[in-house]
């Protein structure tokens, strides 16, 4: 088991360092997400629809779209002189190699959340500093879950022709429960009511996420082997 | 078509299906470690493919792999210790420098030391000047020897290459061989792919010739090249 997140934590380094050196995925997840925002902010009319009712949905809708951007990127860049290929030559269990590039991926996608986050509260002008707590940990739960879909996902269309575009289609249908669960729990969250009021969505959270971790782990090797 | 034990590497009836086509159909091998095996045959032979079974990348629809006594398909992860491989394409990633490369492939393999053995492989191959460039700004003789690098640098019993000499000119080529002739130990097997046998001739203590996914000829290298050319040409037009 050290062993196994010991090479995890090896390959999600050099995916990080990767990214570090271009910023390619995490500067355009967070320019999308920071268009996305703005769109919304400028579409809504607010003598309409109040903005603490809509703004669950509107955080939740950039999230999902800019996690797709962010994790495009995770087995592309093992295309580029077969990279990949080496990777599987290593004597490194698949597991690890799915663990590497899940953490990678979620570290992107919480550094994107972590990004819009304030964005969205500048462009909808909320006081979240009572719900915020309780909003990191909806994050933290959500996006565990849609990035082990996302990184399997990830794997199975890199070798595709289109790659980029295979992987919303295959993905936002998965993403769909987990965001339905963010939404819920957000919404209480921002009208000021108490965690404990939102404890049931955080474990089907937390339960989808345990479901689909293992199912990613186990399939994985199957996926990456020819 | 075996040559004589202890064989460090063993292949037994390896098959490899893509639908109805047989890219691999019932191909026997035996390598001593000291060996040298040239690959040879037209496209669309089975060679690539029979050099991707060997070294993991691909499960074979039938027969068996071993390599130092271990069979590849229970004990991979064992195994994959024992084989380095020379590829199309160099396995390096563009973005990270020489030494960044090499010491994430010594960390994916469990050496003590990455750093020095990350140096010592860049060394080796003449090449602890660049230590600190990126693939991409190297020559392509460059990029072959930091390929060759990543595939030395845990010290693997089995080196498979793949057409190592495509796309060199002729001094890179044969420092190229020069290089291998160097790694040629008797602890160590090698099968080299190619299109032309003259490019790893004097490397060579086996030859075969692969057809249709099987062996057309397998055995000890003969003595003359002109002659096996003209035979090799007979029996790659079948």
């Amino acid at each position: 088991m050290g062993n196994l997140l010991r090479l995890a934590l090896v390959l999600a380094g050099k995916d990080l360092r990767l990214e570090l050196r271009t910023r390619t995925s995490i500067i355009s997840a967070a320019v999308f997400a920071a268009l996305v925002l703005i769109v919304f902010n400028f579409a809504r009319d607010p003598t309409a629809v109040a903005t603490l009712d809509l703004a669950p949905s509107v955080l939740w809708v950039t999230v999902a779209f800019a996690s797709v951007l962010a994790m495009n990127r995770g087995f592309l860049v093992e295309r580029e002189n077969a990279a990949f290929d080496g990777l599987l030559l290593a004597p490194v269990p698949r597991e690890a190699l799915f663990l590497g590039k899940y953490l990678a991926n979620f570290a992107f996608v919480m550094l994107v959340e972590g990004i819009a986050l304030p964005l969205f509260v500048l462009f909808f002008n909320l006081d979240l500093s009572h719900a915020l707590g309780g909003l990191v940990l909806t994050m933290l739960l959500a996006t565990m879950g849609f990035v082990a879909v996302g990184t399997i996902f990830s794997a199975m269309v890199v070798k595709t022709r289109f790659a980029e575009l295979m992987l919303p289609v295959l993905l936002l249908p998965f993403m769909v429960p987990p965001l339905i669960l963010a939404v819920k729990t957000t919404v209480p969250l921002f009208a000021g009511r108490p965690l404990s009021e939102v404890v049931d969505g955080l474990r089907f959270l937390a339960i989808y996420d345990i479901v689909f971790v293992t199912l990613a782990v186990l399939l994985f090797p199957a996926v990456v082997d020819e | 078509m075996l040559s004589a034990d202890p064989a460090l590497v063993i292949a037994t009836g390896l098959a490899r299906r893509y639908g109805a086509v047989r890219a691999l159909d019932g191909v026997d091998l035996a390598l001593a470690a000291g060996e040298v095996l040239l690959v040879l045959g037209p496209n669309g032979a089975g060679k690539s493919t029979l050099l991707r079974t060997l070294a993991g990348l691909l499960r074979p629809t039938a027969g068996t792999v071993t390599v130092g006594g271990r069979l590849l398909a229970s004990d991979a992860h064992d195994v994959r210790r024992a084989i380095g491989l020379l590829s199309h394409q160099s396995l390096l990633y563009d973005e990270l420098t020489l030494v960044e490369n090499l010491v994430f492939t010594a960390r994916l393999y469990g050496l003590p030391d990455p750093a020095a053995s990350a140096a010592t492989a860049l060394a080796e191959q003449g090449l602890a000047e660049r230590a600190h460039d990126r693939p991409r700004s190297l020559s392509r003789g460059m990029q072959q020897r930091a390929a060759i690098a990543r595939a030395l640098i845990h010290d693997p019993a089995l080196l498979l290459l793949d057409e190592p000499f495509t796309g060199l000119d002729a001094v890179a080529g044969d420092r190229l061989r020069a290089l291998l002739a160097m790694h040629v130990t008797g602890r160590r097997a090698m099968v080299i792919v190619t299109h032309h046998a003259s490019e790893a001739w004097d490397l060579a203590t086996r030859v075969g010739v692969m057809v249709r996914g099987r062996w057309a000829f397998e055995g000890p290298r003969p003595a003359g090249l002109d002659d096996f050319q003209q035979h090799y040409n007979e029996v790659a037009r079948g």
